[in-house]
C-alpha cells in the first residue's frame, strides 16, 4: 500500500467519524496523529500513520501481533522516548499542540496522557501509596487531599469496596485483576485527559476481564480512551471506534459496528473473519 | 557398564558432592582450629612442679605450665644428638612455660620426659600476672607494706588478694586521671598553642589575645598541678605494698603490688572458680588495653579501630558506588565507553590490595593530606595533621578497594528491576530522576546491601594496605573520645588483622603470644560475621518489603 493511499484513509476516516455523530452532536477531536513514521534502527515500525482520536470516546486498535498498534499507542505519551533506537517523525497534536515539539515537558505530557500496561505493574508499596504516587510526585503531600483522591480514584476504578479495609497492605498481595484496576486507579488519580490502555485485560481471567471492560465503559464518561487489544470481541464490546493496523500501517478506521459488520478493506475483512492474524 | 555409569551422571554428582565437602571441611577446619585454640587460651592451666635432671646431672626443681608435647622416634632423635637409652622407642618432650623472665631470662623451655624424676601439682603454687616481665610462677611467702611484714605463710594469700584488689582500684583511678583528665588538659594546651600560632600567622596576635591565651594556659596548668598532687598520693599508696615470693630455684623475689594484675593458684581452684577466672580473663581481653608489647592484656583498641574503620568505609563507599552504578546503568549511553569503564571497574577488583596501600599513601596521604594541611592547618606545621597516615585515609583507601564490588552489585540490582515498573512510574508523570529516587533505588536497595556486605567482608579482613595508610602497633588514643570534635579522623588506629600479624610475628615473645593470636583471629572472624549478619538482616527486611516482582 502506498503512502498516498494511507493518507486517503485518514481523510475518509474523519468523514466517517464525523458522519456518524453529526446527527446528535459535534464530535470533538482530542488527538490528531499526522504522518507519523517510526523507525527502530533500520526497521520501520510505523508507516505514515494519520488518524484522529475523538474526545471521551473509546478508540480501539486491533491487528495481528507485531503490527505496530502498541508502538503507536506508546507514541501518544512519548513512551517510545525510552527506546534509544527509536526515531520518530511526523506530528501528534494533543489539543492542537505537537507533543513532539522540543518545548514540551514530557513529564507534564504524561500527566495529561495516562497509561495502563499489559501486565499489572503496581509498585511494591501499599495500595494507598500506589494511588498517591502520581500526586506525591507533583509535590502534593497534604493528607486530606491524598485521602480524598485515593478514595475517589479507587471508587473510579471499581476497587474501593474490595480494598477499603486494607489500604496499607502491600499492593503485590492483590490478585491480578485487582492489581490491574489498582493501576487504573493510580492512572486516574492524577486526572489525565487521555487514558491509554495497552492490552489491559490480556493477562487476566475472564471475570477480571469483564470487570475491566465494564470499567472502561464507565471511564469514557470522563476520559478519552485509547485501547490496544488483540481480542476482537473485546474491541467490539468496549469501543466506539476501531482502527485496524497491519504491518505498521493503518489500514482502516471506522465506528466499531460498521468496521466489524461492513469493512471497507479486504485486509480488514480477512482479519476479522479470521483468515489470517 | 562403565560407559552407562558415566552416562547416568552419577560420577558428575559424586564430583560435585566431593567439591562441596572439601570446601566445608576446610572451612570447618579453619574455624575449628581458631575456635579451639582461641577459646582455650583463657582457661587456667595447672602449674606443675617438676624435679628435673639437667644434662650435667644436677637435679633442679621447676614450676611450670605444660604448653606442648612432642614425640620424636628414637632413630630421628639420635641423629639430632639426643642421648637415648637403648630400650626407649621414642623421645618425648614437653614444652613448658616457666615464666619468671626477669629471673631466668627466658620463659619457655623443653623438657625431656626421661629426665623428669618426679612431677606433682602442689596446691600452693601461685601464678602472678604482672604488668611487666610476663607471668611469675612460685610460692607466696609474705606480704609486706613498706618494710613491715603484714602477713606470712598461711594468712599471706588472702591478705595479698585484698592488697591487690585495693591496688587495682587505685590503679584504675590513676589510669583515669592520666588518660582522661590530664589527657584532656594536654589536648586543650595543644589547641591553645595552635590557636596562638594561627593568630600569629595571620598577624593578629595582639597583646589582648596573647594575654587571654596566657590566662587560659595558667588556668590549665593550675588544674594540672592539682592532678599531679592527686597522682603523687595515689602512686605512694600503690607503691607501698609488695609480695615476697619464692621461685622454683628457692630465691626470694619481691614483686610490687602495683605491678600485679592478678594472682591465682590454679591447682587450688574448683570448677566454678576456674569458670570465673575464665570469664574475667575474657572480659579483660575484650575491654582492656594491651600490655607488654601487645602480648598480654586486651585488644579493645583494635576491635574499636576495626569496627570504626569499616563503618566509615561503608559510609564512603556506598554512596559513591551507588551513584557510579546509577550513572553507568541508567544515564550513560550504553556503548564502547561504558563497556570500557565496566572492564576497568572489574579489573580494579583484581588489583592486589597492597597496591591500593601504596596509592593511598602516595595520593591520599601525601598529596591530598599534605595540601589539606597547607590550606587548613598551617598553624600546626611542621607537624602534619592529615598529611600523615590516619583513620580517614585508611577508610578512603579501603573504600576505593571495595568500590568495584558495590558498583557491580548495584548495577546488577538495577538491571533486575523490571522495565514495567519504571514505565509505570514514568507514565504517571514522574521524571527519570523521580522514578529512580522513588521507585528504582528503593527496589534495588537489597542489591546495594549485598554489595555493601561483600565490601565489609573484604575490608574488615584487609591488612596489607592498612599498614601504609594508618594502622599502628599501638595507638595511644582511640579515634573517638571526649575532646572536641570527638571524632578524630586524623588519628592512627589499631586493627585486629594487623594485630594478629604484629603479635604473631613481630613481637619479642612470639611463643607467649601465640594463643593470643588465635584468640584475636577468632575475634576478627566474629567481628566480620557480626557486621555481615547485621547487614544481612537489614537486607532481608528490605527484600521482604520489595519482594515478588518476578510474578
Amino acid at each position: 500500500m502506498t503512502t498516498e493511499q494511507t493518507r486517503t484513509h485518514a481523510i475518509d476516516m474523519n468523514s466517517i467519524l464525523r458522519g456518524r455523530d453529526s446527527a446528535s452532536e459535534q464530535l470533538e477531536i482530542t488527538i490528531k496523529i499526522e504522518n507519523l513514521n517510526l523507525h527502530y534502527g533500520q526497521k520501520q515500525a510505523l508507516h505514515n500513520v494519520s488518524m484522529d482520536i475523538p474526545k471521551k470516546r473509546v478508540t480501539a486498535y486491533i491487528g495481528p501481533s507485531g503490527c505496530g498498534k502498541s508502538t503507536l499507542l506508546r507514541c501518544i505519551n512519548r513512551m517510545n522516548d525510552l527506546v534509544d533506537s527509536a526515531k520518530i517523525d511526523g506530528k501528534i497534536l494533543l489539543d492542537n499542540e505537537n507533543i513532539y515539539d522540543k518545548s514540551v515537558n514530557v513529564a507534564a505530557l504524561r500527566r495529561r496522557v495516562g497509561m495502563v500496561f499489559q501486565k499489572p505493574n503496581p509498585f511494591p508499596k501499599s495500595i494507598a501509596e500506589n494511588v498517591a504516587y502520581g500526586l506525591r510526585i507533583q509535590g502534593i503531600n497534604d493528607k486530606r487531599t491524598l485521602d480524598e483522591t485515593i478514595e475517589s480514584a479507587l471508587r473510579g476504578a471499581a476497587l474501593w469496596d474490595e480494598v477499603k479495609d486494607r489500604l496499607n497492605d502491600n499492593a503485590l498481595g492483590l490478585s491480578g485483576g485487582q492489581q490491574q484496576r489498582l493501576v487504573i486507579a493510580r492512572a486516574i488519580a492524577i486526572e489525565p485527559e487521555v487514558l491509554l490502555l495497552d492490552e489491559p485485560a490480556s493477562a487476566l481471567d475472564p471475570i477480571s476481564t469483564l470487570k475491566i471492560e465494564e470499567l472502561i465503559n464507565e471511564l469514557k464518561e470522563k476520559y478519552t480512551i485509547v485501547i490496544v487489544t488483540h481480542n476482537m470481541q473485546q474491541a467490539a464490546r468496549v469501543s466506539d471506534y476501531t482502527a485496524f493496523m497491519y504491518m505498521g500501517e493503518l489500514i482502516e478506521i471506522g465506528n466499531t459496528s460498521q468496521l466489524f459488520t461492513n469493512p471497507k478493506k479486504k485486509q480488514t475483512e480477512d482479519y476479522i473473519t479470521g483468515r489470517y492474524g | 557398564m562403565i560407559s552407562s555409569w558415566f552416562k547416568s551422571g552419577s560420577p558428575w554428582i559424586w564430583l560435585n558432592a566431593a567439591a562441596v565437602s572439601a570446601c566445608l571441611i576446610m572451612i570447618v577446619g579453619v574455624l575449628g582450629l581458631i575456635v579451639v585454640r582461641g577459646i582455650g587460651h583463657f582457661w587456667p592451666t595447672q602449674v606443675t612442679r617438676f624435679s628435673y635432671q639437667e644434662d650435667n646431672a644436677q637435679v633442679k626443681t621447676l614450676f611450670a605450665e605444660i604448653v606442648d608435647t612432642s614425640v620424636t622416634p628414637a632413630a630421628a632423635a639420635k641423629i639430632s644428638g639426643y642421648k637415648m637409652a637403648d630400650n626407649e622407642e621414642a623421645l618425648v618432650q614437653y614444652q613448658i612455660k616457666t615464666g619468671n623472665r626477669d629471673v631466668t631470662g627466658a620463659d619457655f623451655r623443653w623438657l625431656q620426659e626421661s629426665n623428669i624424676k618426679s612431677q606433682d601439682q602442689p596446691a600452693d603454687l601461685m601464678v602472678v600476672e604482672r604488668r611487666e616481665w610476663g607471668n611469675f610462677y612460685g610460692q607466696l611467702v609474705a606480704v609486706k607494706e613498706n618494710s613491715k611484714t603484714l602477713a606470712s605463710d598461711g594468712e599471706a594469700w588472702s591478705v595479698a588478694q585484698t592488697k591487690i584488689d585495693e591496688a587495682l582500684t587505685v590503679y584504675e583511678e590513676i589510669a583515669h586521671l592520666e588518660k582522661k583528665e590530664i589527657g584532656a588538659i594536654n589536648y586543650s594546651l595543644e589547641q591553645l598553642r595552635l590557636k596562638g600560632r594561627s593568630l600569629e600567622l595571620k598577624d593578629r596576635l595582639d597583646e589582648t589575645a596573647k594575654a587571654a591565651i596566657e590566662n587560659e594556659k595558667t588556668e590549665l596548668k593550675k588544674q594540672y598541678e592539682q592532678y599531679q598532687i592527686q597522682l603523687r598520693t595515689l602512686y605512694q599508696k600503690i607503691r607501698s605494698a609488695s609480695l615476697v615470693a619464692k621461685t622454683d630455684s628457692g630465691a626470694e623475689v619481691v614483686i610490687p603490688v602495683a605491678k600485679v594484675v592478678r594472682i591465682y593458684q590454679p591447682n587450688n581452684m574448683n570448677l566454678f572458680q576456674k569458670i570465673g577466672h575464665y570469664f574475667s580473663k575474657l572480659g579483660e581481653f575484650l575491654t582492656d588495653d594491651p600490655r607488654e608489647a601487645n602480648t598480654e592484656g586486651g585488644i579493645f583498641p583494635a576491635i574499636f579501630g576495626t569496627i570504626m574503620m569499616v563503618l566509615i568505609m561503608s559510609l564512603i563507599v556506598t554512596p559513591f558506588g551507588v551513584i557510579a552504578a546509577v550513572y553507568l546503568r541508567e544515564y550513560a549511553k550504553q556503548g564502547f565507553t561504558t563497556r570500557l569503564i565496566r572492564i576497568a571497574v572489574n579489573n580494579l577488583a583484581g588489583v592486589p590490595s597492597v597496591v591500593y596501600g601504596v596509592f593511598g599513601l602516595g595520593f591520599f596521604v601525601y598529596i591530598l593530606g599534605g595540601n589539606i594541611d597547607k590550606l587548613f592547618y598551617p598553624e600546626s606545621a611542621p607537624a602534619p595533621v592529615y598529611g600523615t597516615p590516619g583513620l580517614l585515609w585508611a577508610s578512603i583507601t579501603l573504600a576505593l578497594l571495595t568500590l568495584p564490588v558495590v558498583i557491580v552489585a548495584t548495577e546488577e540490582g538495577l538491571a533486575r528491576i523490571p522495565k514495567s515498573i519504571r514505565e509505570g512510574s514514568l507514565a504517571l508523570g514522574a521524571t527519570k530522576f523521580e522514578t529512580l529516587w522513588n521507585t528504582v533505588l528503593p527496589m534495588a536497595s537489597p542489591a546495594i546491601m549485598t554489595g555493601m556486605i561483600l565490601a565489609v567482608a573484604r575490608a574488615a579482613g584487609e591488612v596489607a594496605p592498612l599498614m601504609m595508610v594508618g594502622v599502628v602497633k599501638l595507638a595511644p588514643t582511640l579515634p573517638l573520645d571526649g575532646n572536641m570534635p570527638f571524632v578524630h579522623l586524623d588519628r592512627k588506629f589499631m586493627h585486629l588483622g594487623f594485630h594478629i600479624y604484629d603479635v604473631g610475628f613481630q613481637s619479642p615473645n612470639v611463643e607467649a603470644a601465640r594463643p593470643l593470636v588465635y584468640a584475636t583471629a577468632l575475634l576478627l572472624v566474629l567481628v566480620i560475621i557480626g557486621l555481615n549478619l547485621a547487614a544481612i538482616v537489614i537486607r532481608n527486611n528490605l527484600r521482604e518489603k520489595y519482594r515478588a516482582l518476578e510474578g
